[in-house]
C-alpha cells in the first residue's frame, strides 16, 4: 500500500480493496520500523489515527465518503492541532499543546483525511537542511548522508520513505519546494493568501504559506482543492473561489510558453543539476511548449531583501515566547528580567537566535529605513521582475535548488545555508505560486524542476506539472528503503 | 521672570465597541480576571488578528466630530517592546498612517469665550492588561480581560497654556466622544485616561522647554493638580538655574505630586513596523459620507443652537449642552412644554439641585423629562403658580404621582384663579385682621406697599397655596385702599 499515490489510495478506498484502518495501521508499522532511522516524525499519533481511520470507514459504509475521506498523511509540526503537541521543532514549545486547530487542519479533518501526526522541521521554519530541529536532524531517504532540506524536511523525508502518501508544509523561502527537491517528491507553495494561515505558527507573516507535499501533481491538485480558501480568521487570505484543481490537469501542452530566467542558470548551479533541468526543459519542447530566456534583473537582491524582511517579522513574531504564558519556562526565575532572558535562551535554537538578534537590529531606530524599508522596495522591485515576466510567458522554469541534497554537518557556515534558497526565496516575495517536480538526479541525488507561474495561476502549474508527470517517471522512482515492503 | 506653560495632552479613550478590537471576546468591564480573554488576546501562537469594523466606524465618526481630515488609507503597526501583560510582546497600533488626520477641538474658558486647541492626530490602538502586584505574596498577577480592548489615542498640538485649558480640553473630548456614544467615557473605569506634556518657556519666548510627559493621569481634576505640581516645579527648577530633563513622570495623588519613571536615555525602542497580519484600513468615500451624515448633533453645534434658535443665554447654552444626556434631557422637556427659557431654568434650578443633593446623574432622575416637561407646561399655562409648582416637583420626586396633573389634582394644587372665589378669601381675611387693617388705614401711603404682604400670606394661606398671587395682590390693594 505504501508505493502508491494518494489519487491510487483513492481508488483502493473506493473500490473496498483494503479499509483505511487496514492502510492506517499498515502505514504506522511502516513509521514505527522505520522512522526511528529517519527521524521524519516529532509526535505520531496512532490512536488518534486509528479513530480517525474507522470514522473514516464508517462514513464509507453509509455511502458519505468524500474524495479524501480515510486517506492518510501528516502535518509539519507547526499546524496547531487540538490535543496534539505542537512545538514548530523548538524546544520551546515542546510542551505546547494548542486548544485550537488551524484552518487547514480544520478542512482536511472535514474532508475525512487521517493524520498520523507531526512532522519534523526546521525550528519556527529557520533553516534549509531540517538541521536546526530541537528533535534532531532527519536524514535524506535517498541517502543517508544527505539532509532532505528544509524547513519542512520531516514532511519531505517522510513521502520519500513511503511513510505517508501525503503531508502539508509550509514555505517561507522555500520550505516545501526545496525539501521536496532534495527528497525527489512534488510540492506546491501556493499564492500567497491562497490558504489560510491562521493557527500556523509564525515565521515571517508576510511570507508564510501553506502547501501541500506528495508524489505527483495530481496528488497536490486534489490536496490543495481541500485546503485553499478565504479565512474570516485571516484577513491576509484572498477572498476569491476556489477552483477544481484537477479539472486541467490533463489539458495540453501545445503552445505553452515558458521562461527560463537566466539570473537561475548562472555561477553556483551544479552542472549536473543544471543538465537535469535543461533535460526537462526538453520534454515539454516535445510537448509543444515553446521556450524563450527571459530576465529578473533583481533576483541577486532577493536573499538580502529576504534575510532583512523574514528575520524582521520573526523578531515580532517570536516575541510571545516569554514563558510567561505557555511554553518553556525556565526554573526558578529571580525576577522578570531573569525569566525573560532564561526562557529564551533556553527555549531558542541558534539559528532562531540569530534571526531574531538580526531582526531586532535592523528594525532599530536609525536602521529602519536603511534596512526594512529599503528591502521592502526591492520586494516591490522582486515582484515586478516577475510580472513582466509573466507578460510574455505563461510560466518560468528553472532549478528548484543549486545543488542536490548536500550532506549533513556540510554547511556550517549560515551565509553558505541561506545562499541554497536562491531559486526559491524570491517567489515568497513576490507573493507567487511555485511548485517542485523531480527531474532526475545529481551524484544519485534527486533534483527538482521548480515550475512558478503568476498569482492564483495553481491550477496551471499543477496541470504543467502533471503533464511532466505523465510524460516522465521521475517522480515514480522510489528509494530504496520505500521500495522495501514489511 | 515671567512663564509661560505650554501643554500637549494624549488622550486615551476606551471606544464602546462590544468585543475587542481584533477578537471576539467581549469587552464588558468588571468580569472574572481572564474569563474575557480568547486565543487571539492570549498571544497564543498561530492565531491571527482580525480587524473590528466597529472601532474604525467610532474613530471615523471622531475624526468627523472634529472637522478632520479622514485618510483613505491608515496602516496598523506593530510597537516592540516586552511586559507581562503585552501577551504577543508588541502592542497593535497606528504610528505611520493614523486613521484620523488633523483636527480642531473647540474649548470653553471660565469666562465664556472660546479657544480652537488643534487635534494632531488620532490613532487606533489596542489596550495591554493589567499587572496585579497585590494579594500575590511576591509575584505578579496577570488579567488580560483588558488586552486587546480597542483604544483611541487622540493626541493633541501643544496648543494649551494652562491647566485650566487643558482641564477644559479633556472635557470637550469628553464630551464629543460620549455625545458620539463611541464612550462611555467613565474615567474611574480607565475609559479616558491621557498622558500630559508639560513644558514651560519665558513669556514672548518662541521655542519651547523641554517637556516632562506626565503618564496615565485619569480624571479632571487629577489634570489640572499635575500640571500645576509640574509648572511649579519646572519654574523652580529653571530659577534655581537647573535644566529639565526630558523624561517620563508619573502623578501620585496621594501625595499630589509628580514622580519621575524614566528618562529619555532609558527609553523603549519599539521597532515599529507595519502589522504583516492586517491590511492597511482602506475607506471608500461612500462609507466615510455614510458616518458623515449619520453623525448626531455635536456640543459646539447645540451650544450655537441653543443660543441663536432658542434664545438661551451663552451661560445656559453652555451647561445644558455640556453633556449628551443633559441637552437631550432638556430638549425633552422644552418639546412636552414648548418653553425653551422655563424648561432651561426648570433643567438647571430645580431638577439640577435635586440631583446635586442626591449626587444622582441625570440620567437617573427621579423625575422623567415626560414628567418635568408637563409641570413646566402647567405652570406655563397659570394652572399652578410657583409655589404649587415646587410641591407638585417634590411630589413627583418621591414617587408620590404618575404625572403633575395627577399630583395638582390630588393635592388640590390647580391655582385659583376665579375673582369672586379669591374676592370672598380677602373679604374673611380684612374681616378677621381688625388690627392689622386699622395699622394699614393708619400708615404713609408709601408705607402701606410693605403692609400688604401679611394680607397676601394670609390669603394664599386660605388658598393652601392655589391663589393667583398676582390676582390676590391687585384685589387686595383695591379693597385696602378703598377701606382709607
Amino acid at each position: 500500500m505504501h508505493d502508491k499515490t494518494l489519487t491510487e489510495l483513492a481508488a483502493s478506498l473506493a473500490a473496498g480493496e483494503f479499509s483505511s484502518r487496514e492502510l492506517t495501521e499498515s502505514l504506522l508499522a511502516r513509521i514505527e520500523r522505520l522512522d526511528g532511522e529517519i527521524n521524519s516524525f516529532i509526535t505520531v499519533t496512532p490512536e488518534q489515527a486509528l479513530a480517525a481511520a474507522d470514522a473514516a470507514d464508517a462514513a464509507r459504509a453509509r455511502g458519505e465518503a468524500g474524495p479524501l475521506t480515510g486517506l492518510p498523511l501528516a502535518l509539519k509540526d507547526i499546524f496547531c492541532t487540538t490535543g496534539v503537541k505542537t512545538s514548530a521543532g523548538s524546544r520551546m514549545l515542546d510542551n505546547f499543546v494548542a486548544p485550537y486547530d488551524a484552518t487547514v487542519v480544520e478542512k482536511l479533518n472535514a474532508a475525512g483525511t487521517v493524520s498520523l501526526g507531526k512532522t519534523n522541521m526546521d525550528e519556527f521554519a529557520m533553516g534549509s537542511s531540517n538541521e536546526n530541529s530541537f528533535f534532531g536532524p532527519v536524514k535524506n531517504p535517498w541517502d543517508g548522508a544527505a539532509v532532505p532540506g528544509g524547513s519542512s524536511g520531516g514532511s519531505a523525508a517522510a513521502v520519500a520513505a513511503g511513510l505517508v502518501p501525503a503531508t502539508m508544509g509550509t514555505d517561507t523561502g522555500g520550505s516545501i519546494r526545496q525539501p521536496a527537491a532534495f527528497c525527489g517528491i512534488t510540492g506546491l507553495k501556493p499564492t500567497y493568501g491562497r490558504v489560510s494561515r491562521y493557527g500556523i505558527i509564525a515565521y515571517a507573516s508576510s511570507l508564510d504559506q501553506a502547501g501541500p507535499m506528495a508524489r505527483t501533481a495530481e496528488d497536490c491538485a486534489h490536496l490543495l482543492g481541500a485546503i485553499a480558501g478565504h479565512d474570516l480568521r485571516d484577513s491576509t487570505s484572498v477572498a476569491r473561489g476556489v477552483p477544481d484543481y484537477t479539472a486541467e490537469l490533463d489539458a495540453p501542452l501545445a503552445g505553452l510558453k515558458i521562461g527560463l530566467p537566466k539570473e537561475y542558470f548562472g555561477e553556483g548551479l551544479d552542472p549536473e543539476v543544471e543538465s537535469a533541468v535543461r533535460e526537462a526543459i526538453r520534454v515539454y519542447e516535445s510537448l509543444g511548449a515553446t521556450v524563450r530566456e527571459v530576465s529578473l534583473p533583481h533576483t541577486h537582491f532577493a536573499i538580502p531583501a529576504y534575510y532583512v524582511i523574514a528575520p524582521a517579522e520573526a523578531s515580532s513574531n517570536l516575541a510571545r515566547y516569554d514563558g510567561v504564558r505557555f511554553g518553556h519556562r525556565c526554573e526558578a526565575p529571580t525576577d522578570l528580567t531573569d525569566l525573560y532572558l532564561r526562557s529564551r535562551a533556553e527555549g531558542f535554537g541558534e539559528e532562531v537566535k540569530r534571526r531574531i538578534l538580526m531582526g531586532t537590529h535592523t528594525l532599530s531606530e536609525g536602521f529602519f529605513d536603511a534596512y526594512y524599508k529599503k528591502a521592502q522596495q526591492v520586494r516591490r522591485l522582486i515582484r515586478q521582475d516577475f510580472l513582466d515576466a509573466f507578460d510574455e510567458v505563461d510560466v518560468l522554469m528553472g532549478p528548484a535548488s543549486p545543488t542536490p541534497a548536500f550532506d549533513l554537518g556540510a554547511k556550517k557556515d549560515p551565509v553558505s545555508m541561506y545562499l541554497q534558497d536562491i531559486y526559491t526565496i524570491a517567489i515568497n516575495l513576490a507573493g507567487i505560486p511555485g511548485i517542485s517536480v523531480p527531474a532526475g538526479f545529481a551524484g544519485g541525488r534527486p533534483v527538482g524542476l521548480q515550475i512558478l507561474g503568476t498569482h492564483f495561476a495553481e491550477a496551471r502549474l499543477l496541470n504543467v506539472a502533471h503533464q511532466f508527470q505523465q510524460a516522465t517517471g521521475w517522480h515514480l522512482r522510489r528509494p530504496a528503503l520505500a521500495e522495501e515492503s514489511l | 521672570m515671567q512663564w509661560e506653560t505650554v501643554i500637549g495632552l494624549e488622550v486615551h479613550v476606551q471606544l464602546a465597541t462590544r468585543s475587542k478590537i481584533f477578537s471576539g471576546a467581549s469587552t464588558a468591564f468588571g468580569a472574572e480576571p481572564n474569563s474575557q480573554a480568547c486565543a487571539v488576546d492570549l498571544g497564543m501562537p498561530g492565531v491571527l488578528p482580525v480587524l473590528n469594523e466597529a472601532a474604525v466606524a467610532m474613530a471615523v465618526q471622531f475624526g468627523l466630530g472634529i472637522h478632520a481630515e479622514i485618510p483613505e488609507v491608515s496602516v496598523f503597526d506593530r510597537k516592540n517592546y516586552f511586559y507581562p501583560d503585552l501577551p504577543k510582546g508588541y502592542q497593535t497600533s497606528q504610528m505611520y498612517h493614523p486613521i484620523v488626520g488633523p483636527g480642531e477641538v473647540e474649548i470653553t474658558l471660565d469666562d465664556g469665550s472660546t479657544k480652537a486647541i488643534r487635534v494632531h492626530h488620532a490613532h487606533l490602538e489596542e489596550d495591554a492588561g493589567k499587572s496585579l502586584h497585590e494579594d500575590f505574596h511576591g509575584m505578579t498577577g496577570i488579567d488580560l480581560n483588558r488586552a486587546g480592548t480597542p483604544l483611541l489615542e487622540i493626541v493633541s498640538e501643544p496648543d494649551m497654556r494652562s491647566a485650566k485649558e487643558a482641564a477644559a480640553y479633556l472635557k470637550a473630548i469628553h464630551s464629543i466622544v460620549t455625545y458620539l456614544g463611541i464612550s462611555d467615557g467613565n474615567m474611574a473605569e480607565g475609559s479616558m485616561r491621557c498622558d500630559v506634556n508639560v513644558s514651560v518657556r519665558p513669556k514672548g519666548q518662541e521655542a519651547f522647554g523641554t517637556r516632562a510627559e506626565i503618564k496615565n493621569v485619569n480624571s479632571f481634576r487629577f489634570v489640572e493638580r499635575a500640571i500645576a505640581f509640574e509648572v511649579e516645579r519646572q519654574i523652580e527648577l529653571l530659577e534655581d538655574g537647573g535644566e529639565v530633563v526630558q523624561e517620563t513622570r508619573l502623578f501620585d495623588p496621594e501625595r499630589d505630586e509628580t514622580r519621575s519613571m524614566r528618562t529619555k536615555e532609558q527609553a523603549n525602542d519599539y521597532r515599529y513596523f507595519p502589522c504583516p497580519d492586517l491590511l492597511p484600513v482602506v475607506l471608500d468615500r461612500a462609507y466615510v459620507d455614510h458616518l458623515r451624515d449619520n453623525l448626531p448633533e455635536l456640543p459646539a453645534d447645540k451650544r450655537a443652537r441653543f443660543q441663536e434658535a432658542l434664545g438661551l443665554s451663552a451661560y445656559d447654552a453652555g451647561v445644558l449642552s455640556a453633556s449628551r444626556d443633559m441637552a437631550e434631557f432638556f430638549e425633552a422637556v422644552k418639546d412636552v412644554c414648548g418653553d425653551a427659557k422655563l424648561a432651561a431654568n426648570w433643567v438647571q434650578g430645580e431638577l439640577s439641585g435635586a440631583l446635586n443633593r442626591e449626587g444622582l446623574p441625570i440620567q437617573d432622575s427621579p423625575v422623567s423629562a415626560q414628567q418635568l416637561g408637563e409641570l413646566v407646561a402647567r405652570v406655563k399655562d397659570e394652572t399652578i403658580n410657583g409655589k404649587a409648582a415646587k410641591q407638585v416637583f417634590q411630589a413627583l420626586w418621591n414617587g408620590e404621582g404618575e404625572s403633575a396633573d395627577a399630583v395638582i389634582e390630588a393635592k388640590g394644587l390647580k391655582q385659583v384663579t376665579d375673582t369672586g372665589a379669591i374676592e370672598a378669601m380677602i373679604d374673611q381675611v380684612i374681616a378677621d385682621s381688625p388690627a392689622q387693617v386699622a395699622q394699614y388705614r393708619d400708615a404713609e401711603p408709601d408705607k402701606r406697599g410693605k403692609m400688604i404682604g401679611y394680607f397676601v400670606g394670609q390669603v394664599m394661606k386660605a388658598s393652601r397655596g392655589t391663589a393667583n398671587p398676582q390676582q390676590v395682590n391687585a384685589l387686595l390693594k383695591e379693597k385696602l385702599d378703598a377701606l382709607c
